[in-house]
């Protein structure tokens, strides 16, 4: 009988592709709802030509259009300069879940996208919502003719499917543009298109971003640094973040001959010596062939990496904004009276290097006093718009005693002051929560990191809201000063017969003068006793 | 206040000494210092009892007010307006104001803000007393008043200088010549008095029954009272008396501490104005009674009794701790009080009978000179 059963759900039994998955759990992806869909479409989109560019050397010019069709529909159109993509490979990147250059298994560097859904992902749901296909064109070369592509994504096999295609002129040397009608619903307050276009443009300032919205506003974020930032070069795996499963696999795969040269060949900042360390506490000869490594062998070698000491994993993987740059964007963005920003040293989470960058705008006219403070969170210059309870990177600005740094805080809660944060993480692999990419999950290192740049930044913005309080208190006391002086001048001009308007003059040097000294006083009573003498010792007992 | 002085400071040296202070703070400012005038402290600490001179005084301990201090600018601005304010009157000749008409004069907010010169009577008349003490002036000779309460009967006759009116204190009836709120010497001044001595009570009652009596015509004295506690007038009258006329001083109060506590008022001076002792002290004044031996001396009736409270077992340790109370005669008089456990109010003597205060008692007491000095 278990086998009749069993054979008849092998009938049932089917693969579902990726994409039919993705159909039914589309919220896993940041299309949950109509609002959200637009924007993770413009991200997805924004985030593959920013990456396109850099990996091209290209400054990157970005044009992002949200037109309104008719009622909850949307046409929208991401256009950049990057190098475009072969008329073979643009069916697979737009019209293939999980396909794409970035996905990588062991190390790896630190990019936007990670596992290529993203863009397909914003076709497939287009697709879904108006039957449309999109419109894709790219040119590689000012010699090339630009391709157009009509393509939808079969659902069931996982594949694109041109439904049209032609050659056409177009008036740029390179660049892709895509062009995708959606359900969806616009909205201009927090988490919106303009406020994820002005901060991204905050944490790429290399880039330029023009947007027009469905009213035809045209807002434009400039370049603010001319040059593009550091590569992020690829990395081999760190021992401390290599999990069992990938080892075994790796020591399967490799061409090395010995399990030492296997160590210093495949690992991340792995020499002669620490292979040696390493080998020594598992108790395996460093000449066994890596394939011949037995199953308790790996085990013990494993445990044996992770408990050597290693030299934290190699930066070159990283590429971070940089503190001055960050400041210089923060402030071209913001009317701010003060900007302060930290990049910390490369720092590990289970293996992945990666680097936290804090930045810190406050006061100047668009923020306010009472308000929670804004915290904005990237990874990888991305920011992340939803989830920001759920955020690693939310959790550390909350740990943070803000009150003695100058904001005002309620026990675990975002401060209140007028003052931007910005918590960027970047990173071979951040650790979503989720692969709509709205959270870091919470590891203690990464809290940590963020924590420390927060309070080295608070205590720049303490000195500063000092600063600023004690020359709010100057200038109190100056106009305190100023007043009593127009009176004083009065009555000293009516006791002496001298010329008020000249007292009134002095007061004004003498006032500059004593507040320039610092000479004010403060105390109460200044006593000044002439001559020594017993008081007798009476309590008071009223009369009159 | 380290001169003793009788005659106070007419109008014009009061001009001079304010325009002396502020030609101090004008300096200070044209030399690019911080403006400073002193202000003897008028604190409890700053009080002592000068016991040769008998009077509680104020002591040597003066503040410092300067301009440039973020808690005492508005003060600084705030005495010289009053300064400003007082000379003005000066020059006006103007009638001599209440410190509430003062308030008004000063009352204002300071250009392009919101801000009050003054906020109320209680700030303008902590300045007033301020200039009083860094100018060494009385708030009378400032050309203010503090409301008079007292009245007197008695062969005086004085010129009340700003009408030009003589007045006969034998001739003012049952109701008595009021107390003037000035009776500095350039308002007030002595024509001739033939009084023997002065005799002060402290109850207007007792003063009204004495004076419908006519004891002051009988006994040849001036007689006063302030109502209970004196105001300043009554006190600088007294003072006046003692320092012109010459003549002894009898002081007739309750046989209580309060009675005992008002007859220290008008001989040492008072601890909140102790920087007036000296021209409203009267050293040589005499406690007449009524005393707790005159009970039996004199048979008074049992209903002249008070049970005394828990109130004034307190007040009489705290009076007995007083420097002016510490001669054995009022240590040995408060423990007897104790002791009796009862208070005498000087009305109650009209028990023994209605003419025993006039005709008994006080002429008994002043012939065998039973007094506590």
């Amino acid at each position: 009988m278990p086998e009749l059963k069993a054979e008849e759900f092998a009938k049932q039994q089917r693969s579902i592709s990726v994409a039919e998955f993705f159909e039914k759990n589309r919220h896993l992806l940041g299309f949950d709802n109509a609002i959200k869909a637009l924007l993770t479409t413009v991200k997805e989109a924004v985030d593959n030509s920013l990456d396109a560019c850099e990996d091209a050397d290209i400054l990157p010019e970005i044009f992002v259009k949200i037109e309104e069709l008719s009622t909850n529909k949307y046409k929208i159109i991401v256009e950049d300069n990057g190098p475009g993509i072969v008329k073979a490979q643009i069916g697979p990147v737009f019209g293939k879940l999980l396909y794409g250059s970035k996905f990588q298994t062991f190390g790896g560097k630190q990019g936007r996208g990670q596992q290529g859904i993203g863009i397909s992902a914003a076709v497939l749901y287009s697709q879904m919502t108006t039957g449309k296909p999109a419109k894709i064109i790219s040119k590689i070369g000012p010699k090339e003719k630009a391709h157009c592509f009509l393509l939808k994504i079969s659902i069931e096999k996982n594949d694109p499917e041109i439904v049209g295609e032609e050659e056409l002129d177009w008036d740029k040397d390179h660049g892709t543009r895509i062009e995708l009608d959606m359900e969806a619903k616009y909205v201009e307050k927090r988490a919106s298109v303009l406020e994820y276009l002005k901060e991204t443009a905050v944490v790429n300032p290399h880039a330029k971003i023009t947007y027009i919205d469905p009213l035809k506003q045209k807002y434009e974020f400039k370049r603010v640094v001319e040059e593009l930032p550091k590569k992020a070069e690829k990395v081999k795996p760190h021992p401390y973040g290599v999990e069992l499963g990938p080892l075994l696999r790796m020591l399967k795969a490799t061409s090395a001959r010995t399990i030492k040269s296997f160590l210093t060949t495949e690992f991340d900042k792995v020499g002669a010596g620490t292979a040696d360390l390493i080998l020594r506490a598992a108790e395996i000869d460093p000449r066994v062939m890596p394939r011949l490594l037995s199953l308790e062998s790996a085990e013990k070698l494993l445990k044996s990496m992770q408990g050597t000491k290693i030299m934290v994993p190699s930066t070159t993987c990283l590429s971070p904004i940089g503190a001055d740059t960050l400041m210089k964007s923060l402030e071209a963005e913001y009317n701010l009276e003060f900007v302060h920003a930290v990049t910390r040293p490369a720092s590990v989470y289970r293996g992945n290097s990666f680097q936290i960058e804090v930045a810190i705008g406050y006061g100047g006219p668009e923020l306010t006093q009472d308000q929670p403070v804004k915290v904005f969170r990237f990874a990888n210059r991305v920011p992340l718009l939803y989830q920001q309870g759920a955020c690693a990177l939310t959790k550390a600005v909350t740990a943070v005693e803000w009150k003695s740094y100058g904001l005002q805080q309620s026990g675990d809660n975002i401060p209140n002051g007028p003052a931007i944060i910005i918590v960027h993480m970047a990173s071979v692999w951040a650790p979503f929560t989720s692969e709509s990419k709205e959270a870091i999950a919470n590891y203690d290192e990464i809290i940590k990191e963020a924590k420390l740049a927060l309070q080295e930044c608070g205590r720049q913005l303490q000195s500063f809201v000092g600063k600023r309080q004690r020359h709010a208190l100057a200038k109190k006391k100056a106009d305190m000063f100023k007043l009593y002086s127009i009176e004083l001048a009065e009555a000293l001009s009516n006791l002496t017969g001298a010329k008020k308007e000249d007292i009134q003059a002095k007061l004004v040097k003498l006032t500059d003068e004593m507040l320039k000294l610092g000479a004010i006083e403060d105390n109460e009573v200044k006593e000044e006793v002439k001559v020594k003498r017993k008081v007798g010792a009476f309590k008071g007992g009223d009369d009159e | 206040m380290a001169t003793e002085k009788i005659k106070g400071k007419s109008r014009q040296e009061v001009k001079e000494s304010l325009e002396a202070q502020a030609k101090d703070v004008l300096a200070a400012i044209n030399d690019m210092k911080n403006p400073k005038v002193s202000i003897p402290l008028r604190t409890l600490t700053n009080v002592y009892f000068d016991a040769k001179a008998k009077m509680i005084k104020l002591g040597d301990k003066a503040g410092s007010r300067t301009f440039y201090n973020v808690n005492q600018a508005k003060k600084f601005m705030q005495t010289m307006l009053v300064a400003a304010q007082i000379k003005g009157l000066i020059l006006q000749n103007s009638p001599t104001l209440d410190t509430r008409q003062l308030f008004y004069l000063l009352r204002g907010t300071m250009p392009n803000s919101s801000e009050d010169k003054f906020d109320d009577q209680e700030e303008s008349d902590a300045i007033i007393e301020d200039v009083e003490v860094m100018i060494d002036a009385l708030r009378e000779e400032l050309g203010l008043i503090a409301v008079p309460k007292g009245v007197i009967a008695g062969p005086l006759t004085v010129e009340d200088t700003a009408t030009g009116d003589i007045i006969d204190y034998t001739k003012m009836g049952t109701a008595g010549g009021a107390i003037p709120a000035s009776v500095e010497p350039e308002n007030f001044k002595f024509n001739k008095c033939s009084a023997d001595y002065i005799l002060v009570v402290e109850k207007y009652a007792v003063w009204n029954l004495l004076n419908q009596q006519r004891f002051w015509e009988k006994n040849n004295c001036i007689l006063m009272t302030g109502k209970g506690q004196p105001a300043r007038a009554e006190r600088r009258l007294l003072a006046r008396f003692e320092k012109e006329l010459k003549i002894p001083i009898y002081v007739f109060c309750d046989m209580d501490v309060y009675g005992y506590y008002i007859y220290s008022v008008y001989k040492q001076g008072s601890i909140n104005l102790a920087f007036f002792s000296e021209k409203a002290a009267a050293p040589s004044a005499k406690y007449i009674g009524f005393n707790v031996d005159d009970y039996t001396k004199f048979k008074l009736p049992k209903s002249a009794l008070i049970k005394m409270t828990e109130d004034d077992l307190k007040r009489i340790k705290e009076v007995k701790g007083y420097d002016w109370f510490k001669s054995k005669d009022w240590q040995d008089e408060l423990d007897k009080l104790v002791k009796f456990g009862y208070t005498i109010e000087s009305d109650a003597l009209v028990a023994k009978s209605i003419d025993f205060t006039a005709k008994t008692y006080l002429p008994t007491k002043i012939k065998n000179k039973e007094w506590i000095d």
